[in-house]
């Protein structure tokens, strides 16, 4: 996984709450098995109104999105943050994530940080007074800065510390591989196994 | 590093569940190590986790402790030919090459343990109390029904268990959810979690485990169980549970992988103290009285914009919160309804009885137990998709499927079908459907689809009526109807 520690790019005003991952990524695109190449399932249903933000040439090529809160509710489809990255995000600011959303971001480089409801109003409407607007997002810090607004997020330190390092998951966990084994070898008998199959 | 074993403090079933599988302990913020009991694997989220392994020359660490189904993208006709769509087929044959490659075993269409990944794995007796379950789809919490932890991951995720049979976690909060007193003749289990949700909104279980408890949980079978956990992700939480008790026990034995003879006892000796003990204390605690429920339904695009079938479609302009009424704005333009319309009068074009939530035995015969002898409205197309293939067959032994064709009804082949319509059963644009699923989100069963979700009883009641209906609205109407819910009273409720 690539390093991440500061953002700096188009921020786009992303006014709705509850976005599930449905939207973020119709299940019509699931049937892929890449990894890569998800820019054009992004909000699909959406992008075909002409109005819809990303439309508008002021956030052709944008870096982070400031939404509503309940951002990435439902399906656990990790399709939802490689569209948003494929698309060009590098982080999502919003009041509150969906918690699988959330953990399958850190796992792929994408920043999710937390501020509360007033603070998105208060950069939806400095960005809303300036379309295309740069902001900057500083992992290291702790901070979003759109124009003189300067805001603490929240993002837990282990996943800040994975982000700024650039660390693999697995390649963590099997620094425990004895501890797994050890964990095995005392397992009970009774519980499920599927194979062999009866 | 240390293994947790806290045996003399009080504690919730999810933290005995929990502490049972701790690796190793998170020390300075860092997750514990959690131990996965069981994975199950579908099509749509492992092709790239399993790409990931063979980039990185890991094997699957135990093929032993997983299995995997075909069930989003198969068709629910003519499953003897092959997959039209390519990219479908394309995803179910890199499913079997997998599988094939690492060992792994596999449930196809067609064979008659295939069905959707949340049916075949408590069919098979896998599903057990006290184990922990893991998915790449969000919709595992439906496990937690036996007392499992069980909670969905993505495709990162997937790739890690398969390689370590573990996952890096912070511990959940815990919510018990109480649902004391009797259900009405007509209410359900599918009811009480549409309530739940509309109660506490789609990010009120954000953080938690729910624990479901209270007499009218007890009082329900492990199908109406799995109703209920299956949609604690639509209240945004990762896992529901129920404690295990006899009503677990004896869907369990029998089952092909449930424990034999001596096994069987210790596993329900030690089944029994999974019990919440009486003075832990939960994170937070919702109530829910089960005497005054009546059948639910949504009028959203959200799981949590719902109300009770005999309310009217909400006014927006009356919700305070500026997000939740913009939302709801949307919504209602988005399903093309307007403020104050009765919901009883929305007249729906398809019935889709079938997912994840509701397709198990007791949902069918639920369905069925109303339509049997009655003929379809007019207009309506009624599409009931069993949970898996041995649903299927059960169905078939009791005569559902006659009762089902003699409505006017299509029976189909077991699959996650018009839920999501990753297959050809989908909404056209504009197309209305009560769906006994659990997603009403824009486009979900199809582009510009409509969705209102309800219970197996509400749709098989608006299949004949051709509007959102109730069984008391059919016996208002003079229908004949099954014996127990001939004690409905005032049958305009």
């Amino acid at each position: 996984m690539e390093k991440v520690s500061t953002i700096t790019g188009v921020a786009v005003p992303f006014r709705r709450s509850n976005v599930d991952t449905d939207q973020i990524i119709p299940a019509v695109y699931l049937k892929r098995v890449t990894k890569t190449g998800y820019d054009d399932a992004l909000f699909s249903a959406w992008r075909q109104d002409p109005e819809f933000i990303l439309n508008q040439p002021a956030y052709a090529n944008p870096r982070i999105l400031i939404a509503g809160p309940d951002f990435g509710t439902g399906s656990s489809r990790e399709h939802a943050v490689w569209a948003l990255r494929d698309f060009g995000f590098r982080a999502v600011i919003s009041p509150k994530f969906a918690d699988i959303f959330r953990g399958n971001a850190g796992k792929q480089g994408l920043l999710t940080g937390v501020v509360d409801e007033p603070t998105v109003e208060r950069l939806w409407a400095e960005l809303e007074a300036s379309p295309g607007m740069e902001a900057t997002v500083d992992l290291v810090a702790r901070t979003v800065t759109v124009g003189n607004a300067t805001v603490p997020f929240e993002i837990d330190d282990y996943t800040r510390w994975r982000l700024l390092e650039g660390l693999d998951d697995i390649g963590l966990t099997l620094r425990d591989e004895q501890a797994i084994t050890d964990f095995e070898a005392r397992r009970e008998a009774w519980r499920p196994t599927t194979l062999p199959a009866r | 590093m240390t293994v947790a074993y806290t045996e003399h403090r009080p504690r919730t079933l999810a933290e005995k569940v929990w502490d049972a599988h701790v690796v190793a302990k998170g020390e300075n913020g860092e997750p514990d190590l959690i131990y996965i009991d069981l994975h199950l694997v579908h099509e749509v989220t492992s092709p790239q986790a399993f790409d990931g392994l063979r980039m990185a020359g890991r094997p699957v660490r135990r093929p032993d402790l997983t299995i995997a189904t075909e069930d989003h993208n198969t068709p629910t006709l003519e499953i003897d030919k092959p997959i039209a769509e390519p990219t479908s087929r394309k995803q179910i044959e890199t499913l079997r090459a997998n599988c094939a490659e690492f060992g792994i075993r596999l449930h196809s269409l067609g064979d008659i343990e295939q069905g959707i990944v949340h049916v075949v794995g408590p069919q098979l007796g896998l599903t057990m109390p006290g184990i922990t379950v893991v998915c790449g789809d969000s919709h595992t919490s439906t496990h937690g029904a036996f007392g499992a932890m069980a909670f969905g991951i993505g495709t990162s995720e997937v790739e890690h268990v398969l390689a370590t049979q573990t996952l890096p976690l912070k511990p959940f909060k815990t919510m018990a959810i109480t649902v004391e007193g009797e259900l009405k003749p007509g209410v359900t289990a599918k009811d009480i979690i549409l309530a739940v949700i509309a109660k506490i909104g789609t990010g009120g279980g954000q953080g938690y485990v729910l624990e479901y408890r209270g007499s009218a949980i007890r009082s329900l079978s492990m199908d109406g169980r799995m109703t209920i956990c299956n949609m604690s992700i639509e209240a945004g939480a990762r896992a529901g549970m129920v404690a295990p008790d006899e009503t677990t026990f004896a869907y369990l034995q029998g089952r092909p992988h449930a424990p034999q003879g001596a096994e069987w006892d210790a596993a329900v000796e030690y089944w029994r103290t999974l019990q919440t003990d009486d003075d832990a204390v939960f994170d937070a605690e919702v109530f829910l009285d089960a005497n005054e429920l009546e059948p639910f339904v949504t009028w959203g695009t959200n799981p949590g914009q719902g109300v009770s079938l005999s309310q009217t479609v909400p006014d927006p302009a009356t919700i305070v919160d500026p997000n939740e009424r913009a939302a709801a704005e949307r919504a209602l333009e988005y399903m093309d309804l307007a403020p104050g319309t009765p919901m009883k009068q929305i007249p729906v074009d398809v019935v889709f009885m079938g997912s994840c939530t509701n397709s198990r035995l007791d949902d069918l015969r639920a369905f069925a137990s109303i339509i049997k002898g009655k003929k379809k409205a007019d207009g309506v197309d009624v599409i009931v998709v069993p949970g898996s293939a041995r649903v299927r067959l059960e169905a078939e032994a009791e005569g559902i499927h006659t009762v089902v064709e003699e409505f006017g009804g299509e029976w189909r082949f077991a699959g996650c079908s018009m839920c999501l319509g990753m297959n050809p059963d989908q909404l056209q644009p504009g197309q209305r459907c009560a769906s006994t699923s659990n997603r009403n989100f824009e486009g979900r069963q199809g582009k510009g689809g409509r969705t209102h979700l309800v219970s197996p009883l509400v749709a098989a009641s608006t299949a004949i009526r051709g509007t959102l209906s109730s069984v008391a609205d059919l016996i208002a109407d003079g229908h004949e109807v099954d014996p127990r819910f001939r004690t409905i009273e005032g049958a305009t409720v």
